[in-house]
């Protein structure tokens, strides 16, 4: 039992190092503004030259205890395309987790035998765990309902893409906010822009307390808000996300809030500016109508594909070959 | 003159810890693990306080805090104050001071958190926001109230 300075305590390891090389990359937080432009500059690099030979000989541990799709493939994708390798699992029911090894002498074992390390766990913290497990960089590619700091900066890097620009945004994030680990990622990595935010779901999934004290602290300017269609005309950004109905605890709530869901339809779109653009982390349930993919408003695929270059950049800063 | 009674007995060398909040001393007892000793420990609850209503008080016979000690107190109850006694005068007083964080001694209340999950030592970090006391779990990064949070048993 014992207490001592926060500032000593909970900065994450290798804090003392200025650049990006060698640090784990847990919480959007972890992240200095600089620090995400320039990740996002690396991006830009990347997307121009998609090969490169940077981390042959290099090793990714891809360790995902949940299901992912895009998530585990780009960061794989990502790896080849650099020239490293990749070992891994995509399930825990093939691992020793099954034995009832604990995730920390998992990550321990399993950062020896890599250069740096990627994991999804359905706790939260999860990942800060495994960041104390092993002294090699590791990456939060989603730890429970509670952040997704990778698939930030690709919505961050879409966002610019689409509108040349981050600052001065009017920017809607809107679905299940409650659970959403993308949008309380999302939401803490804007406050670092001057931007004007809007949240809009079913009451019970609304902002978690903890991130909007964070907005209010940072002086970020935002509303809440019932229905999608209230601040449709006047945003340059839609960031739309499903139901998380797997993190629901009764699955009596789950149903009630699947009926509510926030859903934009083709013709919701007559009004938009021009520049507006529709953005989803994905998979998508029926939030949004599928013919809304034809319109020049739809983003999210573009975003998804995203992936590769922004995991391309964060691969090569952590392992300090940028 | 009218004289004034004590509503809890004196003591000759030790601690009163003095302006704890009203239903918060059991707590502090059991947090700082005063029971588990021999020394006699004296609990005054629901006393009348003039600048707060109503509170608590702990007297504890040949026991003196550490910094540390005191600091876990004021997570509990700011508004405490420690007097050091000696031969049944007050030789030192001063008020807790919040820690800027707290390892191993409160439970997550989140149960989706890893902490709850695997035996990982909690640690959460104090921030003060005017008159509330909130926490924030390391791990999950939720921030709670200080009251939803429950302590482990004394090691």
């Amino acid at each position: 039992m014992h207490f001592m300075s926060a500032s000593l305590i909970h900065e994450p390891k290798r804090i003392m190092k200025q650049s990006l090389s060698g640090r784990d990359l847990i919480s959007i937080s972890d992240l200095s503004k600089q620090e995400i432009e320039q990740i996002l500059d690396a991006a830009k690099n990347f997307q121009k030259k998609p090969h490169s030979d940077l981390l042959k000989g290099s090793i990714l541990a891809s360790c995902f205890f949940e299901p992912s799709t895009r998530t585990r493939l780009s960061f794989e994708a990502a790896m080849h395309r650099l020239g490293g390798s990749v070992i891994g699992f995509s399930e825990s029911h093939s691992t020793s987790a099954q034995k009832g090894e604990t995730l920390f002498d998992a990550m321990k074992i399993i950062g020896s035998f890599s250069d740096i390390l990627v994991i999804r766990h359905p706790s939260e913290g999860s990942a800060r765990v495994a960041s104390e497990a092993t002294d090699k960089p590791v990456i939060n590619a989603g730890d429970g309902a509670n952040q997704h700091p990778t698939q930030t900066l690709l919505d961050l890097f879409t966002i610019r893409e689409c509108q040349s620009k981050i600052e001065d945004l009017q920017i809607a994030l809107a679905g299940d906010l409650k659970y959403s680990r993308t949008v309380h990622s999302l939401s803490l990595a804007l406050a670092h822009y001057p931007v004007r935010l809007y949240f809009i779901s079913p009451e019970a999934l609304s902002l978690p307390e903890e991130i909007s004290m964070e907005l209010r602290k940072k002086g970020v300017k935002f509303s809440f808000h019932s229905a999608i269609q209230e601040v449709l005309p006047k945003i340059d950004i839609l960031y739309l996300t499903r139901i998380q109905k797997e993190r629901f605890l009764d699955p009596q709530q789950a149903a009630k809030a699947m009926s509510h869901p926030c859903r934009v339809l083709k013709k919701d779109l007559e009004k938009v500016k021009p520049n507006f653009r529709l953005l989803s982390p994905l998979p998508r349930l029926d939030e949004m109508e599928k013919s809304i993919d034809d319109t020049p408003y739809a983003a999210y695929f573009q975003q998804a594909a995203n992936g590769i270059p922004v995991r391309m950049a964060l691969l090569s800063l952590l392992l300090g070959k940028l | 003159m009218k004289e004034k009674t004590l509503s809890v007995s004196a003591i000759k060398e030790g601690t009163v810890i003095d302006h704890i909040q009203a239903g918060q001393a059991l707590k502090i007892i059991r947090l700082l693990g005063f029971a588990a000793n021999e020394n006699r420990v004296t609990v005054g609850l629901n006393l009348k306080s003039h600048s707060t209503g109503l509170k608590d008080i702990i007297k504890i016979e040949n026991v003196f805090l550490t910094e540390s000690q005191a600091a876990r107190i004021a997570i509990f109850s700011p508004s405490a104050t420690v007097n050091v006694i000696e031969n049944y005068k007050v030789a030192k007083k001063f008020r807790v001071r919040m820690p800027e964080a707290i390892a191993a001694v409160l439970f997550c209340p989140n149960t989706r958190c890893i902490t709850n999950a695997e035996t990982v030592s909690t640690f959460f970090t104090v921030e003060e926001n005017q008159t509330q006391i909130a926490l924030r779990c390391k791990y999950c990064e939720k921030i709670f109230p200080r009251d939803a949070t429950k302590e482990k048993a004394p090691s």
